[in-house]
């Protein structure tokens, strides 16, 4: 029983040090901003390996899981004889829900990992360390623009994930099932509403991106530097990032749509 | 001793300086200090911290007591942005050379001037391939870091930390791992540098052969005290039984070849349990 006392009590003061430890290195990656704009090159690099790079993936995703819908959406509206709606159900997952919550998991899956295991090995080589020895702080030139970088293109890549499925959606339902196609669109452009549905998911897709690329720095930028050390700290990175990212979804849903 | 470095004439001082790791004490209390213009190499088994005093003198990490005074400047005492001044004076090539992987050749050693300086690029073209021709490795400007062999690598990590001109150099085991003939480029590389560009140099290595050659003065240091010290020759000559098993290499001696342990003809008659 003490011993399990002693274990649950070193565990706690592990988890509250390193939480200390990230929120710390999220204000000095925060406070390095500015050095960034200065500089939008470093910025443009990293757009570019964190957000054109998980494109792919992305939009695969998204048009795989709009098609999904479609079927799914097709065979329970249409019981009630609503197939004409089928467009608003599609479209009002995927900006709500969907488009935010799978678009931030695969990019903690694409992105993150990477930026996690680029980071602990940049680490492990000393790479960080000679920098510091060179004067030039880490966190300015290596975390801040990649950070920037993750912030700014989950909601680009949100909006293009919900915007495939969209489609993939009317491919399946008008294409396939015989829904009519100007019901599918005219149906979403009046029941969709800009502030509540897509502003909310737009805010959703911002915090996660926050929450991702915090976590997926934190975790490198902290890694043992060992190879065993980076390859553990990329897991943590999915886990956690995966587990941040739908505890906040059912918080910020709660928050926007818990009152209806 | 009577050619025992004047600390007037050290670049770097380190004063009853004591850090430990955990439980494990790296430095009890040691005072060390390196002239300037000279080359002073500190000597000692793995694991006796001698990356952590190179890591200690460049403010990466604080001293549990005692203080670091390099070029007048309290290391641990200075501000933020005061470090990173002095780190600018300060060059230090590590182990594994800490290249920047995701760079070339050229921009890695543009990389300090690029971050501190506004020269233009013609300027710092000219700039880089001056300290490229000094480490030989000119022609290997446009390979990535992943295309250079360790000891090209190290060369190519010392062009850059020349780049900015610095006053003095930290070399972290410079010769582990090397060939002979890289090993050798690398003690011709910081002797000479040591020379024409008048700077101050440390060396960390227990390669004894290498370092004795080109040191001016050796601190050998071990658990956390300094064992032995002087000019390669009164080491050589030293009358300390842990200065001379280091040195020739003995496998047993003050330093134990066998990791502690009971008995060994209790430990083989025992029933095996596990403790």
């Amino acid at each position: 029983m003490t011993e399990f006392l002693q274990q649950l009590g070193k565990n706690t003061r592990t988890s509250f040090t390193k939480l200390g430890r990230g929120t710390f290195f999220l204000v000095q990656t925060i406070s390095g901003i500015p050095s960034v704009l200065p500089r939008p090159r470093l910025l443009l690099n990293q757009m570019y390996s964190v957000g054109v790079l998980s494109f792919l993936i992305i939009t695969i995703s998204g048009l795989f899981v709009g098609m999904v819908l479609g079927l799914q959406g097709y065979y329970t509206l249409s019981d009630f004889g609503a197939e004409e709606s089928l467009g608003v159900m599609v479209a009002a997952s995927l900006v709500r829900e969907l488009g935010p919550v799978v678009s931030a998991l695969l990019f903690a899956g694409r992105a993150g990992s990477a930026l996690t295991a680029e980071i602990g090995l940049m680490k492990a080589t000393e790479q960080l360390s000679g920098m510091e020895m060179m004067a030039v702080d880490p966190i300015k030139r290596i975390i801040s623009p990649r950070f920037l970088a993750g912030f700014l293109s989950m909601p680009l890549l949100a909006a293009l994930f919900s915007a495939v499925g969209i489609i993939g959606g009317q491919l399946v339902g008008s294409g396939l099932l015989g829904v009519d196609e100007g019901a599918y669109w005219s149906q979403m452009q009046a029941k969709l509403d800009f502030h509540d549905d897509i502003i909310n998911g737009v805010i959703k897709s911002i915090v996660f991106g926050f929450v991702a690329s915090w976590i997926a720095l934190f975790e490198g930028y902290d890694a043992i530097p060992t190879s065993e050390g980076v390859s553990r700290a990329t897991t943590r990175t999915v886990v956690n990032s995966a587990f941040s990212i739908l505890g906040l979804d059912f918080i910020l849903t709660t928050l926007m749509f818990g009152d209806k | 001793m009577d050619n025992s470095v004047s600390p007037q004439n050290s670049l770097v001082s380190v004063q009853n300086l004591s850090f430990s790791r955990g439980n494990k004490k790296i430095f009890d209390d040691i005072s060390l200090e390196f002239e300037r213009g000279k080359i002073t190499a500190i000597m000692g088994p793995s694991g006796t911290g001698k990356t952590t005093l190179l890591k200690l003198i460049g403010g990466q990490l604080f001293p549990e007591q005692g203080a670091i005074v390099v070029d007048g400047n309290n290391v641990h005492r200075l501000r933020r942005s005061e470090l990173y001044n002095l780190r600018k004076r300060m060059g230090m090539l590590f182990q594994s050379g800490a290249l920047l992987t995701d760079m070339s050749v050229f921009d890695n050693v543009a990389f300090p001037l690029r971050e501190h300086t506004h020269l233009p690029e013609s300027m710092i073209r000219t700039l880089v391939l001056m300290k490229l021709q000094a480490v030989g490795l000119r022609g290997a400007r446009n390979l990535m870091p992943n295309e250079l062999s360790g000891g090209m690598a190290r060369r190519i990590a010392l062009a850059r930390a020349i780049a900015l001109d610095p006053m003095m150099i930290m070399y972290d085991e410079p010769f582990t791992g090397q060939d002979p003939i890289s090993k050798g480029a690398l003690v011709h590389l910081i002797k000479s540098l040591n020379t024409i560009l008048g700077l101050t140099s440390i060396v960390v290595s227990h390669d004894v052969y290498e370092t004795a050659a080109i040191a001016d003065y050796i601190y050998v240091i071990s658990e956390g005290k300094i064992v032995g010290q002087g000019t390669p020759k009164e080491i050589e000559q030293s009358e300390s039984e842990w200065v001379q098993q280091f040195m020739t290499g003995a496998a047993d001696g003050p330093a134990h070849f066998h990791y502690p342990a009971k008995d060994y003809v209790d430990d083989l008659l025992s029933t095996g349990k596990r403790y």
